[in-house]
Formats: C-alpha cells, structure tokens, sequence
C-alpha cells in the first residue's frame, strides 16, 4: 500500500469522527436560539457548506493558474476534483438557505432579503457551465487549458457579483438582521466546530477525488495499450 | 507595425467583410427588432407603467442580440480557418484578442444605436441622453471584454454555440445589474450621485476583465 493512500485512510476516520461530533454540536450541545427556534440549527451546516464551496472554487482557481503556467496534468486533475465537490457543497448550501429561509421569511425564495442566497446560487450556476464545458471539449489537453482559463475568469467575477446583489437589496427593507443578534458562545464554538469538519471532510473528499481521477488515468492507459496489442512493460 | 495600427488592422478587415455581407448586421437587427416588439406585446397586457421593465427589457434585448454577434463572429473565423490565418500574422496573440473585442463592440454598439430610438418610440421613453449613452458604451465593453474571450472558447467546442450563453450569462451578471439599474435611476429622473456607485461597479469590471481576459486569451488560441 502506498503511503498516500494510508493519509486517505487516516482522513477519511477523522472526517466521520468529526462529523459525529459536529452532529452532537449542532442537535444537543448548541442552546436552541430565542428568536428563530430550532429552525436556526441550520446555520450550522449551511454556512459550513457555503464556506467549503467558495474554498473549493478558490482551489480551483490557483489550479487554473497552476495549469496555465506549468501544463502538468496534476493540476487539472485538482481543478475539477475541487470543482466537483464545490458543486456539491454549494447545492447543499442553496437547498439548506431554502428550507431555512421559509420558516424565517414566509418565501422559499427570498432574495431581497438575503442577497448571499443568490450569490451562491449564480455561484452554482458558473460551476455548472464549467462542466458543461469541460463536456463538449474531446481532446485532453484542450480541456484542461479551456477550464483553467474559465476557472481563473469565473472567480474573478465573483466579487463584483456580490457588491451588485448586495447594493441592489439595499434599497429594500431589511426584515431582521440574522447576524445582529451575535452569538453565544456555545453557538459560536459548534459553528467553528462545524466549518472545522466541513474542511476536514473537504481536504478528504478532494483526496479521494484526484486519486479515483488518478486510478482512472492508469486504467484508460492500460485499455489504450491492451488495444494497441502493445502488452510491454514502460 | 504599431500595435494600435494592427488591432485596426483586425478591426477593419472584421468591418469590410461585414459590409461585403452584411449578414450579422441584418439577422441581429431582425432579431433585436423582434425582441422588442414581442416584450412590448406580452408587457402590454399587464404593467401599467411601462417605464418600470423598460430597463430590464432593454438590457436582455442587448445581452441576447450581443450573444448572437459573438457567436456569428467567431464562428466564421473557425470555418474558413481564418482564425488560423490570423494565428500566422506577425503579431502577438493578445492583439488579436484586443482586435477582435474591439469590432465586436463595433458591431454591437451599431445595433444598439440602431435599437434605442426604435426602443424609445415603442416604449415611449426618451432613452437618448448623454448618460444612459455612456451606460450602454460602458456596458457593452464588459460584454465584449468577456463575450471575446468566452466566444473564442465556445466555438472551439462541439457544443459551439449553445454553450456560449450558458458560460456568459452569469459572470456578466454584474453587468447587467449595474447598467439596469443606473438605467432605471436615469428614467426615473434620480441624481448622478446616487449611481455612482453602479458606474464604479460597471468601469472596474470593464477594467478588470479587459485585463485579465487579454492575460488568458493566449491560452485558449494556443495549441
């Protein structure tokens, strides 16, 4: 067994402790919030997965330019695994601000009250097309060069993004401000208890990812060869 | 040569090959003319004051006829093997990518010079002012700036065309944000200060994504 993989083993123990524990955070050890109820539990999770998603798409960005600069198969390989995931965590958080967002604003959609809601939901949205990209394009090398470059282009525009939702909502009534309040402390140390895990779970899942892309490398290498009836050692 | 003198070049020989033509130039004036007037049926029905989509409609009319010119641009440029030509010329690739911005913002400020009075007869709005003027130039850029790069990378796909929306459409979503809504504050008669934040927000990303889409554009011709 290679070495690597024993760090994937050891990772993949730790996230699911970490998860266990942050399930007991979140359910038993955090006080149930005055205002909002039990509803507001789902704070927890959602930013976590809104944190790991822009921490993902990030990941894919300094691949992009990895890429770019050196043209090593490694670095795509880490573009879209973290892309993937990325994708995942922010379908997550999408769906939890949802279901949060109907108890607490009456709509299950509520974008004039919470801007962020729709930043991730566009942030969704260019992920989506980066695949769709990544898709259409057969040759490797191509595919790789085209999804670094709108990888690098997609993050750019995130922060312009936020600044023109946010200053379009600011001309409506804000209903309650969730981060007014402030959090107690128990409240604030199972939350960063939670985006703890959430990155624990991430680094483990993007190991995971690149070593299944990796294996599958290895495998259409050996299918080419096998075809080509060149059965010899390299 | 001066490299100015060889993004004109571009633009010019993207500019003769249009008026030999004419091609784009009708089908996006067709197409946006249509655009306009089936929003003016279906709006018709129901808002009372029209002022208040006016700015919503005449920005996805632009994005869509702008879509359309990008992807006509580009895609004669891959079928004739232009674009390799281009490729061949003695010059950097970053001038082409400047060149080739540059006359698909000619071509699509030409028709929205051509749909802003029409628009504002149909509506019956006056969108003719000095400053919704510069919304629409600054606008356009930001599309043009993203638009050439992305339309560049969509035609060398085997989705060719479709794909080119699905990319663009939301990462200029700031774009459209800011230009409707400074066109609305225009319309509705407000101060330039209260839109200074938007023509911020409108003249950086024009900035920086002329740059960095001029940094990445050699990456995506290459190979």
């Amino acid at each position: 067994m290679k070495a690597g993989s024993r760090w994937v083993d050891l990772l993949s123990g730790l996230s699911v402790a970490m998860i266990i524990a942050a399930l007991y955070l979140v359910f038993l050890y955090a006080p149930r919030e005055a205002t909002m109820g039990d509803v507001q539990r789902i704070f927890y999770f959602h930013v976590s997965s809104a944190w790991v998603g822009f921490f993902a798409f990030f990941v894919t960005l300094l691949a992009g330019i990895g890429y770019l600069r050196t043209g090593e198969r490694r670095w795509d390989v880490l573009g879209f695994s973290s892309a993937e995931i990325g994708v995942t965590f922010t379908a997550m958080a999408v769906m939890s601000g949802s279901m949060w967002a109907k108890p607490t604003w009456n709509s299950w959609w509520p974008w004039r009250q919470e801007p962020r809601l729709v930043l991730v939901t566009i942030l969704l949205l260019i992920y989506l097309a980066y695949f769709m990209l990544r898709t259409f394009v057969e040759e490797a090398e191509q595919r790789a060069r085209f999804a670094a470059v709108y990888g690098i282009v997609a993050f750019a525009s995130v922060p312009l993004t936020f600044m023109s939702i946010r200053w379009w909502q600011r001309l409506h009534p804000v209903v309650f401000d969730r981060q007014g309040a402030g959090l107690t402390r128990p409240m604030l140390l199972t939350f960063l208890f939670c985006l703890l895990s959430f990155t624990v779970l991430y680094t483990t899942l993007l190991l995971h990812r690149t070593r299944l892309a990796n294996l599958a490398d290895e495998v259409n290498e050996l299918a080419q060869r096998l075809h080509s009836g060149w059965g010899g050692r390299t | 040569m001066h490299f100015l003198n060889k993004v004109l070049a571009i633009v010019w020989k993207d500019v003769v090959a249009e008026l030999r033509t004419k091609e784009l130039f009708s089908s996006m004036f067709v197409f946006a003319l249509l655009m306009i007037v089936i929003f003016s049926f279906s709006f018709d029905l129901r808002v009372e004051r029209v002022a208040e989509v006016a700015p919503g409609v005449l920005w996805v009319t632009f994005a869509f006829a702008g879509t359309l010119e990008l992807n006509r641009s580009l895609a004669t440029e891959v079928e004739g093997a232009r674009l390799d030509g281009l490729l061949l010329a003695p010059m950097e690739r970053s001038t082409i990518y400047f060149g080739k911005m540059l006359g698909n913002l000619v071509f699509i400020l030409a028709i929205e010079a051509l749909m802003l009075p029409i628009f504002s007869a149909v509506f019956d709005l006056n969108l003719l002012q000095p400053g919704l003027l510069l919304t629409v130039v600054l606008g356009t850029i930001g599309f043009a700036a993203v638009g050439t790069l992305l339309s560049t990378m969509a035609v060398n796909t085997r989705a060719r065309e479709v794909l080119l929306p699905v990319l663009l459409f939301p990462i200029i979503l700031p774009v459209v944000l800011s230009a409707v809504k400074i066109t609305a504050g225009m319309l509705d008669g407000q101060a330039w200060i209260d839109m200074a934040p938007w023509l911020r927000l409108l003249i950086g990303f024009d900035i920086i994504f002329a740059t960095v889409c001029y940094m990445t554009f050699d990456y995506v011709v290459q190979g």
